[in-house]
């Protein structure tokens, strides 16, 4: 479903991004483990397309086509969606406004809101004011409202009380049909440091990115129980 | 004093004077009926109805001539400026009491020359929340309309009245001058609430003071969306009690051609009494100067000021000039300014979402320019909306 070969990266002129290879299959979840700095959230970002993420070097492949050159609502077309890290609020744009843009449907929108007890942030403008844990229910809401075939998403979990956690899980798994057990089609690449949302979502793979580069890819259990035990020491050595 | 004082310019203020002819020399309108249709579509674009039953009071004047007045809200009394000026003995207490009529070109005009002009009064204890309506509107070429405002909120009343201001489509040029007087009187509001929608050639000029008394309460929400050659506004509001309380909103774009001098100035006598200018613009090619001033001169007052400014355009200009003048130390006083294009990371956000560039950016405008207003019925707020997303359709 995605292939990534050999992609290099710069950030405002600095080189991020160097030399990064890999490839996630069709119904697939992926984890990304890596010390703060390490270039995760950019290469999530690149996938996306945004602007201040200028590709030197490589390939970005997803579903057959190359879209490294394509433009950001063009990769959503087709299919990516991305829950940010960070995301700028909106002012004066409601959620309501904006779950309708990712639902296409004013009363899916709400419906889904309501289902997971989001209901009051309907008329909230967007990401202003909202709490941290808030901020990842809203950017899962809207994923499962857009309903994407690939979903990125940058530390879902970070900030999420022990309660919600559950909630937070659900949406991932919703989102990642992790609910279906045959003829999965929806992937994922989730970044995660605290390894919580592992307990929710069971991932295919895991991949420690050091640097810009990735060093170390297996099973995401051992991965993540080996960082735990000595730091990304071994995870440089490794080498796989 | 301010960095302002619209009489700086005052040969150029009289040389632009010149150029009109009175609007008693144009023809006037003395019944509804007698208007066209493009006429109505232009009022109803500024938010006026004139449907019956749609508002309880309406006040219409075309030219000079008074096209419509009517009021049907029980202690509540409109009148033609002209006719408030006989029955109440020249209204002595209020008449150019809060803006002098030696203050520039224009004022002096209208105390020369008066065109007419609406008187509101809000009789004690009386609250009316739905809105009364006035509109001044310029039908003819080359006209100066002069006209001059009073509304009175008597002691514990509250008064709604929404303002639309406009001229007919593709009139050449014109000068709209209005002097306007509000007063708030103990525990009384006023929310005022002014649409102005002229054309690509119309100057306009309004003189206003406001005065605010104990435990009063004056909200202004201003909107200008549409072309205009030259505004020029900055309306001064005195909370002479304790705890009065002013909002100034305003929500104005700047397309091309346009240039607008927009603000408000508050001047806190009354201690604890509490004052905000809030302003949006954009400017699509014109330019918007937005200013604001708080004077602090009692204790324990709060003020804040905040401009935003768009820039949609490579050619526009936006200058906010955010002024605090505290003359105690007992004072908090606060502004914000921020001036920019759209935060690229905005657009990408919704275009992660699956919007094209032009449709996020529309979407961010369309936010930016999202009138909630405190306070508002919500009737009015929805009716002011619509009035945005109207004018936004065109840009
Ligand atoms: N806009 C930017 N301007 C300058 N440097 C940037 C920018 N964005 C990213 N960087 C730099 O690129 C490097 C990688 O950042 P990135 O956000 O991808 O890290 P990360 O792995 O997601 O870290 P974290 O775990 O802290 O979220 C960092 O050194 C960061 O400072
Ligand atoms: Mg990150």
């Amino acid at each position: 479903m995605l292939k990534i070969q050999d992609l290099w990266v710069d950030v405002q002129g600095k080189e991020v991004l160097k030399g990064i290879n890999l490839e996630i299959g069709r119904g697939e979840t992926h984890c990304l483990f890596g010390k703060n700095g390490s270039g995760k959230t950019t290469l999530l970002m690149t996938l996306m397309g945004f602007e201040g993420y200028k590709v030197k070097h490589g390939n970005i492949i997803f579903k057959g086509k190359d879209i490294t050159n394509m433009s950001v609502n063009e990769r959503a077309e087709m299919g990516i969606g991305l829950s940010f890290q960070r995301p700028p609020t909106l002012r004066g744009v409601k959620l309501r406004d904006l779950l309708t843009i990712c639902a296409k449907d004013a009363d899916r929108a709400v419906s889904l809101a309501l289902s997971y007890g989001f209901e009051d942030f309907l008329d909230r403008e967007v990401n202003l004011g909202f709490s941290g844990g808030e901020i990842k229910k809203s950017e899962l809401l809207q994923l499962l409202a857009q309903d994407p075939d690939f979903t990125l998403l940058d530390e879902p979990e970070s900030g999420v009380d022990v309660e919600n956690l559950n909630v937070i899980g659900e949406m991932i798994k919703k989102l990642l049909q992790k609910d279906i057990h045959r003829n999965r089609t929806k992937s994922g690449l989730i970044i995660t440091h605290t390894g919580f949302i592992l307990n929710y979502v069971t991932a295919d793979r895991g991949h420690v990115m050091l640097d810009g580069k990735i060093m170390c890819q297996g099973n995401p259990l051992e991965i993540f129980e080996g960082i735990q035990k000595y730091g990304y020491q071994e995870c440089i050595k490794c080498q796989f | 004093m301010s960095v302002l004082e619209n009489n700086k310019n005052g040969s150029a203020d009289e040389e632009l004077l010149k150029r009109f002819r009175p609007a008693s020399e144009a023809e006037t309108v003395r019944d509804v009926s007698k208007l066209g249709e493009e006429d109505l579509v232009k009022l109803r674009q500024t938010g006026v109805v004139l449907d019956a039953g749609d508002r309880l009071g309406t006040f219409l004047q075309t030219n000079c001539g008074v096209t419509k007045c009517e009021c049907q809200v029980h202690g509540v009394e409109m009148l033609p400026i002209t006719e408030a000026l006989k029955k109440y003995d020249g209204l002595s207490e209020y008449w150019w009491k809060l803006v002098s009529p030696g203050k520039d070109a224009f004022t002096r005009e209208t105390e020369r020359d008066l065109d007419n002009g609406y008187f509101i009064r809000a009789l004690p204890g009386q609250k009316v929340v739905y809105p009364l309506q006035t509109c001044l509107y310029i039908r003819s070429d080359n006209v100066a309309q002069r006209v001059h405002n009073v509304i009175i909120a008597e002691e514990g009343s509250e008064l709604h009245v929404i303002t639309g201001c406009a001229t007919r489509p593709h009139l050449t040029s014109g000068l709209h001058i209005g002097v306007s007087e509000f007063f708030v009187k103990k525990g009384a509001k006023l929310v005022f609430t002014m649409i102005h929608n002229w054309g690509e050639e119309i100057y306009v000029r309004p003189r206003t003071g406001i005065r605010v008394e104990e435990d009063g309460i004056f909200v202004s929400n201003y909107v200008s969306l549409k072309g205009v050659k030259s505004i020029q506004t900055f309306p001064t509001a005195t909370l002479t009690g304790a705890r009065a309380l002013v909002r100034f909103n305003s929500v104005i774009v700047a397309p091309e051609g346009a240039h607008i001098d927009s603000g408000a100035r508050v001047i806190h006598e009354g201690p604890e009494s509490k004052s905000e200018i809030i302003s949006r613009t954009i400017s699509y090619g014109g330019t918007v100067i937005a200013r604001g001033h708080l004077v602090g001169k009692a204790p324990d007052i709060k003020a804040h000021l905040e401009c935003q400014g768009l820039m949609l355009s490579e050619r526009g200009v936006i200058h906010a000039i955010p002024e605090l003048e505290a003359h105690i130390a007992d004072v908090d006083m606060s502004h914000e300014a921020a001036v920019g294009r759209i935060a690229r990371e905005e657009i990408e956000y919704l275009m992660a979402r699956g919007l094209s560039e032009e449709e996020a950016t529309s979407t961010i405008v369309r936010g930016f320019l999202n009138v909630k207003i405190d306070g508002l019925p919500r009737e009015l707020e929805e009716e002011l909306q619509a009035a945005v997303d109207e004018c936004h359709k065109g840009m």
